[in-house]
């Protein structure tokens, strides 16, 4: 087991208040891990902390470091175009652009360079096959994107990172916004992607991370309270609150 | 007196605010037509104004000046504009320097156009040695138009959903590419009614151009498009009368015997022009972006 993303006393700062407090754990390669825990405690700041998205905000300040391979993220030199063409995101609200399905699957491919219609084309297939919506928009790839389903719209933005190659997924709570059959779709394609890439989803499902993830981190009010294997931390768990909030005492 | 009587009258009240704009607006129109269209002829849009002594004739060199001025005023305000407002919008950090442009913007957008007329024969008129020019027109107007069109076009990109232009960026791609690729496409809608409200104003401005672009126009030879020939009408340095400054020259010192006859008749084609304008670029405006996006 090797790890992808290692993170080394990483700290957080929005001006003044602090969000993300001594962060130490790492994260295996082509496994799940799955981040826990109530509203507002810290997991979409980690999340885009790790593709560096939080740099957008004005005033974020960091200390620590991430690393992924082995390389500091928060280096002065790294380049933050090629950091998120590895580290591809899926975002909490489904965001396609006002473009039709065709074009959002491309839009990454295209302008990292790639013109011929062949690939591209091949490109939307494989991807969208991927992500379980070959079947359902084959027939209209030219029709706007911004007219599929919630479910469908969060199924292409999953193809459209996928078109990208990246070796890591960061996911926000995809599922929050889909019914009971897309949603365990979403999770056999999560299961699948994991054999070639490594991805962290942020759930408030306690039963999703246990059926999908391989290790599990509890988030606290900007700590990470307690790290382990999912079955572990669901059955043993070391930490009272870790206990309390799985029991769904408080969340 | 009970709420839903209150919400009756206000709703009155707000119908029939809305009635008199709408008549005040066809009342104008309406009157304006009336009294210009029978003027407008075949003769009145094709050929020159007649000379003081017998009258008559037409307005052309006046009508192509308004839509020359406009596209070389143009061509100087959308890139300004457009540079402008993407830097506001993407690139100004919020600061002692972002709020000075932001003051200068604000005071330049209500300098009065006598002034900006003033300050543009002073420097694009006597310092360049131009001359009563188009250009010099079109450099005053686009004084006066940029701080509209900056406005506008940072309004129209910070409007565009913050969550588009993250998943763009998320992806690998650069800003500029995003800019490019997301944002001005979502903003378009919005930069096209900030062109269109800048392209009114030159139609209809005077002020401002009597001591740029002048109130004369040089016999004009429209068969010849070299643009350094003194009679083309392509010529950016010549001087140059539009609509709109026609219109105010010959109500207020021609002698022509036909004067009010003329002005209606520019009046007129005045507001049709800007009418066919304004909705050409809207049409366009709508194609573009359907063909750019994907909302059908
Ligand atoms: N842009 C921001 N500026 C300032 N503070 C922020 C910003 N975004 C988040 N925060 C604060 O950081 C803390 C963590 O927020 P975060 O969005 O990471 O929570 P979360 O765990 O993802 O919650 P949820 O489950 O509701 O999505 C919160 O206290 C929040 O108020
Ligand atoms: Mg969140």
């Amino acid at each position: 087991m090797t790890a992808k993303i290692e993170v080394h006393d990483f700290n957080l700062f929005y001006g003044k208040n602090q969000a993300l407090h001594d962060l130490n754990f790492q994260l295996n390669e082509r496994e799940v891990t799955a981040f826990i825990g109530p509203s507002g405690c810290g997991k979409s700041t980690f999340l885009r902390s790790i593709n560096r998205m939080n740099d957008l905000i004005p005033n974020v300040k960091v200390r620590g470091q991430i690393k992924i391979d082995q390389q500091n993220v928060y280096d002065p030199h790294q380049d933050l175009v090629e950091l998120r063409k590895h580290v591809g995101m899926v975002f909490q609200q489904p965001n396609p652009f006002p473009l039709s399905i065709y074009d959002n699957v491309v839009y990454g491919p295209r302008i990292h360079g790639i013109s011929k219609k062949a690939e591209l084309n091949e490109i939307v297939e494989r991807t969208l096959k991927q992500a379980n919506l070959w079947d359902e928009v084959k027939d209209r790839l030219d029709a706007p994107a911004l007219g599929l389903s919630g479910g469908q719209q969060q199924r292409l933005v999953i193809a459209r990172v996928l078109a990208i190659q990246p070796d890591i997924i960061l996911m926000d709570e995809p599922a929050s916004a889909l019914d009971p059959i897309s949603t365990e779709r979403l999770e056999e394609l999560i299961i699948q992607l994991k054999e070639s890439y490594t991805i962290v989803i942020v759930t408030h499902n306690m039963q999703q991370a246990q059926r999908i993830s391989d290790q599990t981190a509890f988030f606290l009010n900007g700590y990470v309270v307690e790290f382990a294997q999912t079955q572990r931390l669901f059955q043993q768990p070391t930490q009272q609150k870790t206990a309390e909030y799985i029991a769904g005492q408080f969340g | 007196m009970n709420a839903k009587l209150t919400d009756r009258i206000a709703t009155i009240c707000f119908y029939l605010i809305a009635f008199l704009i709408l008549s005040v607006l066809a009342i104008l129109i309406g009157f304006i037509l009336y009294q210009g269209l029978h003027v407008i002829d075949w003769t009145f849009i094709t050929q020159p104004p007649g000379s003081i002594l017998t009258g008559g004739g037409g307005v052309a060199p006046q009508l192509f000046n308004s839509f020359y001025l406009l596209v070389l005023t143009m061509l100087i305000t959308i890139p300004i504009g457009l540079g402008g407002g993407i830097y506001m919008a993407e690139y100004a950090k919020p600061g002692k320097w972002t709020q000075m442009i932001r003051l200068s913007i604000e005071v330049l957008s209500s300098l009065p156009s006598i002034v900006v007329g003033l300050f543009g024969l002073l420097l694009f008129v006597q310092l360049t040695g131009w001359g009563f020019s188009l250009l010099s027109g079109a450099l005053a107007l686009s004084v006066f138009n940029l701080p509209l069109m900056v406005r506008v076009v940072e309004q129209a990109i910070s409007a565009v959903p913050k969550e588009q232009t993250e998943a763009s960026l998320a992806l690998g791609v650069t800003h500029w590419q995003t800019i490019m690729k997301v944002i001005l496409p979502a903003a378009l809608p919005g930069i096209i009614t900030g062109f269109i409200l800048a392209s009114g104003r030159v139609f209809g401005e005077a002020a401002a151009l009597l001591f740029t672009a002048g109130m004369t126009s040089p016999v004009l030879d429209f068969t010849n498009w070299d643009p350094s020939s003194p009679t083309s009408p392509l010529n950016p340095l010549r001087p140059a009368s539009t609509l709109a400054v026609h219109i105010w020259k010959i109500n207020s010192e021609s002698i022509v015997s036909d004067a009010s006859k003329i002005a209606a008749g520019s009046s007129a084609l005045l507001i049709i022009g800007v009418l066919i304008f304004n909705l050409s670029a809207r049409f366009l405006g709508q194609w573009f972006y359907k063909k750019l996006t994907s909302t059908r």
